[in-house]
């Protein structure tokens, strides 16, 4: 009885051992199609997606596998070396950078803005939100949806008495990032408080994983308020409110006033820059470039050739993308500039 | 598989022909083994035990490699670690205790739920209710002898214990979706009402915001549902025969017997189901994720959002820098060591159970 296990045994592992084998040897005959492995932020990972499907229907030997792990987990696995690119909304820094021995070109490949998504019922659409207003529910010193400084914003309009539940990422993120850099710039309160980072600690409020998870919280809850992406938040149909900005006008996120915001600041060389406070009346507060991770030395010059390729596709045919995505296409002026970069890579 | 098989067909047929004609080839039965059964037979011993050890020795590794990399933190934030509040990468500031307090809190009110539903299954499926409510209707239908009928009732008891073993095979991601969109909505004019008429009672303390205690402790004890159903059942069905004619021959009727005998004498077992399903409920990380509201809040609210060990290192992981990977890794250190007490405990319980009734059978 004994001997027939251990034949069965030995003979499953060799079959385990062949089978084994002969997929190796299936990998080896497509040994000439290029595979490209990228890690990082959640943003702009269905634009990326897209592009990166689309590029491979017009160029079938390229295969690019995207994971959106986050910003952070972007940068990590960038520096260690364990992919081809990176991905990250809070670009780098000048540290991290330093810890890449083959040298590193961040190209901003799309921005997008941040909106505050709500679920009142019976509050006056679109909601209009005063900076006093947004930080003090952020702050968790506005606490019911009646409150003086909501109601002025909305012009003295009727406003239901719901308490506010204030509704956060429970992940670090690069969404988290922009959004509390943004409150700093605006609120010393904030500040020296919570402060500006991937994942603060919020003084009131629960919170959701990514922004499926911030915004089915907020779907579920009336008198909930929350941060999303506003192609997130374009796709899923949420109310998002307007805001007041450093002009002191109230301007709804859409595609021309993030552009407005962008157009507001210069990107310097190395093509990294925040905008955490734009002017001009037709700005929305809280937009953000969105930053692909190169090296600028490959081993493989072919993987650095299928880069360079991957990013002129975005930059040309893949900018028509984004505005049905909910992004915000760039300005020609920066795609030059990307481009430019772009051609350190080698 | 091939040559096992030819040989005990070849070894079947010799006996058979043995058989027939007893003087023949009886040497050919009792011959010694042959080489390559004696390397195959040590080669299988052998390998089984490197294997077996292998997963010990990985569980060791486990916590070694966990532990090395929380010293730092370990040794930074020493034991304020377990009692501070705020989780702040920011200021790299760092406490569990929200977190240990809601995992805690999460847990026994889960395990208060599902061991109810889950006692109360075990007892249904065990002691044939099922069987005598089916047996009573095929009578009256005059089927109880035909054929297909009358296997009805085992089928069902079946159908009914696989069932409910199923909810353990559903995925995590999918309880934490349905509890959002389905139990939240559901408990709110609960929690709402609670909240209004009985607010004083710290229990319903505050309003329900949406994610809380109370629909992450609903969803955890569908979760460990399964767990403890199945091992209750077990100890039920492991009652003594003797101890059940007994019980039923002092005239006890079958409630009296349930409650005052086959209970009792399962105590254990139950108990054993009971704290595995705590260790489940311990570790569950998806679904609490998705309920609890991840909020740093130690409160006595059942409608309070709160945090667990294991979503907050699902949820700070990913995105953790050096000093934090730390604290996370000593936050992993202390689930681990929860865990392990509460499993342990468990096991030992279990193994108490089996040895107190081996008198018995």
């Amino acid at each position: 009885m004994k001997t027939t296990v251990g034949v069965s045994l030995s003979i499953a592992l060799l079959l385990c051992a062949s089978f084994a084998v002969r997929q190796q040897t299936g990998v080896a005959a497509a040994a000439d199609n290029i595979t490209l492995q990228g890690t990082g932020a959640t943003f702009p990972a269905p634009l990326y997606q897209k592009w990166f499907s689309e590029y491979n229907k017009l160029h079938p030997e390229v295969q690019v596998n995207y994971q959106a792990l986050g910003s952070g987990a972007g940068v990590k696995q960038f520096q260690q070396g364990l992919v081809n690119f990176g991905a990250s909304d809070a670009a780098m820094t000048d540290d991290e950078i330093k810890a890449v021995k083959d040298g590193v070109v961040l190209l901003p490949m799309t921005a997008g803005s941040i909106v505050l998504s709500y679920n009142v019922p019976d509050a006056p659409s679109p909601l209009k939100l005063s900076r006093e207003a947004y930080i003090g529910i952020f702050l968790g010193k506005i606490k019911t949806w009646d409150d003086p400084a909501i109601v002025k914003a909305n012009g003295g309009a009727k406003m239901p008495s719901t308490p506010i539940t204030v509704v956060t990422r429970s992940d670090g993120s690069g969404t988290t990032f922009v959004f509390t850099t943004h409150l700093s710039a605006i609120s010393p309160d904030w500040k020296a408080g919570p402060g500006a980072g991937k994942s603060v600690n919020f003084p009131v409020g629960v919170a959701g994983k990514g922004n499926p998870g911030v915004t089915a919280l907020i779907k579920q809850t009336p008198g909930a308020i929350g941060y999303v992406e506003y192609g997130y938040a374009l796709q899923t149909k949420m109310p998002m409110a307007e805001l007041e900005n450093h002009d002191g006008k109230y301007v709804p996120a859409s595609l021309a006033s993030g552009q407005n915001a962008l157009a507001t600041v210069a990107l310097p060389e190395n093509l990294r820059v925040w905008i955490p406070d734009p002017q001009g009346a037709e700005a929305y507060p809280i937009v953000t470039y969105t930053w692909l991770l190169c090296y600028k030395k490959y081993q493989d010059p072919k993987i650095a050739e299928t880069i360079k390729a991957l990013v002129t596709y975005g930059l040309g045919e893949g900018q028509k993308d984004s505005e049905s995505l909910g992004y915000i296409p760039l300005p020609s002026n920066v795609i030059d500039k990307v481009k430019k970069a772009a051609d350190q890579i080698s | 598989m091939s040559i096992a098989e030819a040989k005990v067909a070849d070894n079947l047929r010799t006996a058979k022909v043995d058989a027939a004609a007893p003087s023949g080839a009886a040497a050919e039965i009792s011959q010694p083994p042959s080489t390559l059964d004696i390397f195959l037979d040590r080669g299988f011993r052998r390998s089984t035990l490197i294997i077996a050890w292998f997963i010990v020795a990985l569980m060791f590794w486990l916590v070694i490699s966990i532990a090395r990399q929380a010293l730092p933190a370990v040794r930074s934030y020493g034991i304020s670690f377990l009692t501070t509040t705020t989780w702040d990468p920011n200021k790299a500031q760092f406490g569990i205790l929200p977190a240990i307090s809601g995992t805690m809190y999460s847990s026994v009110l889960g395990l208060i739920i599902g061991t109810m539903f889950g006692l109360a299954i075990a007892i249904f499926l065990s002691e044939g209710f099922l069987a005598t409510g089916i047996e009573w209707l095929l009578k009256l239908l005059r089927l109880e002898d035909k054929r297909p009928w009358s296997s009805i009732p085992d089928r069902l008891e079946d159908f009914l214990k696989i069932t409910v073993e199923l909810l353990a095979a559903v995925p995590s991601v999918v309880y934490g979706l349905w509890g959002i969109f389905v139990v939240i909505p559901l408990v709110r004019p609960a929690a709402d009402w609670l909240h209004g008429h009985l607010g004083w009672i710290p229990f319903f303390g505050t309003t329900l915001s949406g994610p809380g205690l109370m629909p992450a402790s609903i969803v955890l004890a569908i979760m460990v549902l399964p767990t403890i159903s199945a091992i209750s059942r077990d100890a039920l069905v492991a009652v003594p025969p003797k101890m059940r004619e007994a019980a039923f021959g002092m005239g006890a009727t079958r409630w009296e017997a349930i409650l005052a005998v086959f209970i009792p004498t399962a105590a254990t077992g139950i108990f054993g189901a009971v704290i595995l399903g705590f260790g489940r409920a311990l570790g569950e990380t998806m679904a609490l994720a998705m309920l609890a509201g991840n909020a740093n809040v130690i409160s006595w609210s059942l409608f309070s959002p709160a945090n667990t060990l294991a979503a907050l290192l699902a949820n700070h992981f990913p995105e953790a820098d050096k000093i934090e990977v730390g604290a996370l890794m000593y936050a992993a250190l202390v689930l681990l060591a929860i865990t392990l007490v509460v499993n342990v405990v468990g096991t030992l319980i279990l193994d108490r159970a089996d040895a107190s009734l081996k008198g018995l059978r």
